[in-house]
């Protein structure tokens, strides 16, 4: 039967390992995958000021991005290829509560240079590679 | 109890009751709002209310956990604790950051990063707090008469939990890298780390209540924790699946996740084989409830539920949905609002000498906040699947897919309700014990 000094090498051993084969793996994602898969030579000054004003106003407290955030608003990984530049800034720089289908979202009334930056970052996440999601609606006609 | 320091426990678990009842109020204005009733819109837009229904969260079972701690090192260790004075403090502290950061959050002051919300000059508080606490634990553990495996496995949760919440305070420009880091402090804590605490104070519990030998419960112990590990930290894995990271993920975060249920399972059948094996009955009938409950419904919720939506296959279209949402509200629940409610419901007879153990109130309380998650669950579930199917698969737009299933808040509502009823009986009976007293002091 196990004895205690047993269980707890089995947790120090088991912990140990599984770490550093973690490391390792995040290592080899981080240094090989992560500029190929989301063409770092395309993060502009412009995109990364896009992410602060996306993190500035807490855009995943409703939306998701790469499927992360909250559910209340529509994902938007791909809303620069599904709606374009046109309307994205129009709902970013609506005085009013941009509300299509009845559901309301903050009126930022955000400037032309901020409604771009974040149009920049929302293309820039757009072209990520991202093993196929979000998934293509198979049943749609 | 048996040390005059343990006191301090009390004042951690009702600011631990208050933060609790307030989370609950941010959770109806979002129900309602999903439902299609925003009139709070201008004054708490749902990106508020979501931060501060999940920040609150975190921080009332952080203070649970570190309630849990005052009251269970010093009779582990055989030792008061280190710095009464210094561990008001650090409560007092505790609740600054917390009423800053949620009063913050109604006027935009926030760092937009899911869970990690605490705009970064509060971080730096929050780590001179957590570090002013693990000292108070760490000396009075290493002043102490004993050094349990219990303790250990408490300390050490509490400590890798304060480290792993340095790689979320780093800016990265690069949206993937950055989700990659905060799932170190979001994934490695709840499915890592937060366990040891959960084993730990389980640990405790157990041992109290069932009068099993410690030492076949810490050996359990082990293998739990050493389960807990061996599959969470590469179950990290299934939050990489698709941020843009990598395909190996999926091969690994698959195998990994795959297997976190299994420590789920371990904890419970440990608690309930415990249970059956134990031959005294301590009379705390309630807190006997909420300990077994924990183990079960973390197995159900954490555990099962996880893996259904964490098969790749299946994460592809329930990844960013109401699926989720399903899945975090039963987790949460089980693993560590339970066992909160476990330790307070055995702590506070002890600590204020009134012998609520087996109260109608109580036993209501546990059953109302049961059913009530297990039914909000369910409506998460049918939303959350009714929107993958129109969405993901047949390609209806979000706006009208979320009309469609705004039918199912109505249920998720009510069931919260009866939640919320179980809850108030929880903090009435909660009150109705009083203040800690020293003549609860036992000597042994």
């Amino acid at each position: 039967m196990l004895s205690k000094s047993q269980a707890k090498t089995f947790f120090l051993g088991g912990t140990i390992v599984t770490f550093a084969v973690f490391l390792a793996l995040s290592w080899t994602s981080l240094s090989n995958e992560v500029p190929k898969r989301t063409h770092e030579e395309n993060l502009t000054p412009q995109v990364v000021r896009g992410k602060q004003i996306w993190e500035a106003n807490n855009c995943m407290g409703c939306h998701t991005i790469m499927g992360e955030g909250a559910y209340y608003a529509p994902e938007l990984t791909k809303v620069y290829e599904r709606r374009g530049e046109g309307y994205i800034k129009a709902a970013l720089m609506s005085k009013t509560p941009w509300s299509p289908r009845g559901r309301k979202m903050v009126a930022y009334g955000f400037s032309e240079q901020q409604a771009n930056d974040v149009v920049a970052f929302l293309k820039w996440i757009g072209e990520t590679d991202l093993n196929g999601f979000p998934p293509k609606p198979d049943l749609k006609k | 109890m048996k040390y005059r320091s343990q006191k301090v426990a009390y004042w951690f678990f009702a600011l631990s009751m208050l933060l609790l009842s307030l989370q609950l109020v941010y959770g109806f204005i979002m129900g309602f709002a999903h439902m299609g009733y925003d009139g709070l819109h201008s004054v708490v837009a749902f990106n508020t209310a979501r931060a501060v229904h999940t920040n609150l969260l975190v921080v009332w079972l952080l203070s649970g956990f570190m309630g849990a701690a005052y009251y269970i090192i010093p009779e582990e260790a055989e030792n008061e604790l280190a710095s009464v004075k210094l561990a008001y403090a650090q409560l007092i502290s505790l609740a600054v950051v917390g009423v800053i950061a949620i009063v913050g959050y109604h006027f935009n002051y926030w760092e937009g990063r899911k869970f990690l919300e605490i705009p970064r000059p509060l971080d730096y508080l929050v780590v001179v707090n957590v570090l002013t606490f693990l000292g108070i634990i760490l000396v009075t553990l290493f002043k102490g008469k004993k050094r349990t495996t219990t303790a250990l496995v408490l300390t050490m949760g509490l400590v890798f939990a304060a480290l792993l919440y340095l790689p979320g305070m780093i800016w990265f420009d690069n949206q993937a890298i950055d989700s990659f880091f905060r799932w170190w402090v979001v994934h490695l804590w709840v499915e890592g780390v937060w366990e040891l605490i959960m084993g730990g104070i389980l640990s405790f519990l157990l041992i109290k209540i069932t009068g099993v030998d410690r030492e076949v419960i810490e050996k359990w112990l082990y293998v739990i924790v050493g389960l807990t590990f061996i599959s969470g930290i590469l179950g990290t894995g299934h939050h990489y699946y698709y941020i843009g990271v990598g395909k190996i993920w999926i091969i690994v975060g698959g195998i990994f996740s795959a297997l976190e249920p299994l420590a789920f399972l371990g904890m419970a059948l440990f608690a309930i084989a415990m249970y059956r094996k134990g031959e005294k009955k301590h009379p705390n009938k309630i807190a006997l409830s909420w300990t077994l409950g924990t183990a079960i419904v973390s197995f159900v919720g954490a555990g099962l539920l996880g893996l259904a939506h964490t098969i790749p296959q299946v994460n592809m279209y329930t990844h960013g949905t109401l699926v989720t949402a399903m899945h975090g509200h039963l987790a949460f629940w089980g693993a560590y609002a339970m066992i909160v409610l476990a330790i307070i419901s055995y702590a506070m007879p002890n600590l204020t000498g009134r012998k609520l153990y087996d109260t109608t109130t109580g036993l209501y309380a546990f059953w109302l906040s049961n059913i009530g998650m297990l039914g909000m669950t369910v409506a998460f579930g049918v939303a959350g699947v009714a929107q993958v199917y129109l969405e993901r698969k047949v390609g209806l737009e979000f706006g009208d897919v979320q009309k469609e299933i705004q039918v199912h808040f109505l249920i998720l509502v009510s069931c919260a309700t009866m939640f919320t009823t179980g809850i108030c009986m929880y903090i009435y009976e909660f009150v109705k014990h009083g203040r800690p007293s020293d003549e609860a002091l036992v000597t042994q």
